[in-house]
């Protein structure tokens, strides 16, 4: 190299290239971001599957319980549409919790644990994935759910805003709970069965699939304790208007508890990730 | 003479109470190819990890490339390679995708397309990762190893499941980076890939280092008995000597020029490891 003879002992290779600095998180988190998308859109099965899911289940809801709900004028298809919006924001809790469970085992976060690539831009990659995936799902929704299920599309700004918010809020804490839940499987195997199995019984208790006002009330209580009814809530309150307000227990959609507990969700989900989140499987050590 | 690349003085580590390491000093010089060797269990892959900076240690003083990886960086990660034991990872990208995006994790790496050849893949490098035989995922492996240019490159049992051309292919390609000036730490249970390529050895066994030094002297094997073989009257014999050129000479001489069937061999490298490893147990 460039040692010289005169010169004291030196370590020339050792020493940091000079003149060279680490490319930036901000652009490794972007390459992440596109390289998470190509490998989330070529497995073409789950990706199909994954925005196929709430448009079969609108559908066959929406057949089968045609009828409107009394002196209010809105239809059981609208509050389904409301309702699978808050499912499909959830899917970043599904997706994430199994997809870094399967990273994790298959050699996936080993390897990025060996190269430069600072943590924060593969989490940065695995958000932008979710949002992608949310944002297309809730854009076919609500587009079946204009066209077909004569949804109104809110009158005003202030609702687009709250859609805004509970969306937000919603699919930021989900996003962390699914990256702290993701430590809880033992293997990449039982991943899908260990999340998706709780995540279904919430749907069903969160008013997702049955209106709330038709659930026993402790069943409510418990379900009031997840993130999800309040997105349901939420939603509904941008797409249903005042006059849906009735259906709801409290009699109101309470959009202050829903900032409240969607709030409070991304603030434990982030205390959550921090304390239990390992990079290791649990037979590495 | 430079600083060495790895220098570790009395590392320790336990797993519970099973102790895995228990006191490993080693010195890795620039730009040599050094091999560790010892059975499962040993404590091998262990002391790896901990040089890898996957692993924390209960004890010891270690430095690798200067730096303490009990705290690594990302400036430190940048001058290191790793080529782990298989992963399964990005089955759904093509090979050149892979390599390309791993290569702008780093401040001067390689190019991509280069790599590729160099490892072989070029006529792979638009198919899906999931598509590749095990010999050619391996050869991935190797190529996101070494694709950010790195002082120093950890290689861990690098050829399983390798067909014997491409283990042949694959020693001249890290002939080649060391060479370069590339350092190469190799985990390996081939004692002949390490005769093919290592310049020092270490043998670990029960955590501990049994061994260590040149190929050639490892384990005493210059100094050990050679064994001379000859045909005499339709009868193969042997003798045990720690003089072999006094014995053939002597042999010479009675048979007036060229001496049946003569052989002269020294323990290979896989006896030496074996007792040592043997010896290394039993302590």
């Amino acid at each position: 190299m460039n040692e010289t003879t005169t010169a004291p002992p030196a370590a020339p290779t050792v020493a940091p290239r000079a003149g060279r600095d680490l490319p930036s998180s901000l652009r490794l988190g972007w390459a992440r971001a596109g390289i998470e998308l190509k490998m989330f859109f070529r497995e073409r099965d789950s990706a199909i599957f994954i925005f196929a899911f709430p448009i079969i289940l609108l559908v066959i809801f929406g057949s089968i319980f045609s009828g409107r709900f009394e002196g209010t004028g809105i239809t059981v298809s609208q509050v389904y549409v409301a309702g699978l919006l808050g499912a499909g924001v959830m899917t970043a809790f599904q997706s994430l919790a199994i997809g870094i469970a399967v990273d994790r085992e298959d050699g996936t976060l080993k390897r990025l644990a060996g190269t430069p690539l600072p943590r924060q831009a593969y989490f940065f990659g695995k958000a932008v994935q979710v949002l992608v995936s949310a944002a297309i799902q809730a854009a076919v929704l609500l587009a079946i759910g204009f066209t077909r299920y004569d949804l109104p599309a809110p009158a005003d700004a202030g609702a687009w805003l709250t859609f805004a918010w509970v969306a937000l809020l919603g699919i930021v804490g989900s996003a962390l709970l699914g990256i702290a839940a993701s430590s809880v499987p033992r293997s990449a195997k039982s991943a899908s069965a260990v999340i998706t199995m709780p995540f279904v019984i919430l749907q069903f208790i969160s008013g997702v699939f049955i209106p709330l006002a038709e659930l026993p009330e402790w069943v409510v209580r418990i379900a009031s304790f997840f993130p999800l009814k309040w997105m349901c809530q939420g939603f509904r309150s941008v797409f249903l208007g005042d006059a849906g307000a009735s259906l709801e227990p409290a009699g109101s959609y309470e959009l202050d508890r829903v900032a409240l507990v969607l709030g409070a969700w991304v603030i434990g989900g982030f205390v959550l990730c921090l304390t239990t989140f390992r990079w290791k499987g649990r037979r590495d050590g | 003479m430079t600083q060495p690349a790895v220098k570790v003085r009395g590392l320790a580590k336990r797993y519970g109470d099973v102790p895995a390491v228990r006191g490993v000093d080693l010195d890795i010089h620039q730009g040599e190819v050094f091999a560790i060797l010892g059975p499962n269990g040993a404590g091998k892959s262990t002391t790896v990890e901990i040089l890898e900076g996957h692993r924390t240690r209960d004890a010891g003083e270690v430095t690798v490339l200067g730096v303490d990886p009990g705290h690594p960086t990302r400036a430190w990660r940048s001058r290191l390679g790793i080529v782990s034991q298989t992963a399964n990872d990005a089955a759904e990208l093509t090979v050149r995708e892979t390599v390309r995006h791993f290569a702008a994790y780093y401040p001067d790496p390689r190019d991509p397309d280069e790599v590729l050849a160099t490892v072989g893949l070029t006529e792979k490098a638009g198919s899906r990762i999931r598509a590749l035989s095990g010999g050619q995922r391996r050869r991935v492996d190797v190529a996101l190893g070494i694709v950010g240019r790195p002082e120093l490159l950890f290689l861990d049992e690098p050829t399983t499941g390798f067909d014997p051309e491409a283990r042949r292919r694959f020693w001249d390609l890290i002939g080649g980076l060391a060479r370069d000036g590339t350092t190469i730490v190799l985990t390996t249970h081939y004692l002949d890939e390490v005769e093919a390529l290592a310049d020092r050895v270490a043998v670990i066994a029960k955590g501990r280092v049994v061994a260590d030094g040149d190929l050639a002297t490892l384990g005493g094997r210059a100094a050990a008995g050679a064994s001379v073989g000859w045909v005499e009257d339709g009868v193969r014999r042997t003798v045990e000597t720690d003089t072999p050129t006094r014995t053939v000479a002597e042999l010479t001489g009675r048979f007036c020029g060229e001496i049946p069937g003569l052989t002269v061999t020294r323990p290979t490298l896989e006896d030496v490891y074996l007792s040592l490893v043997q010896e290394g147990s039993r302590a």
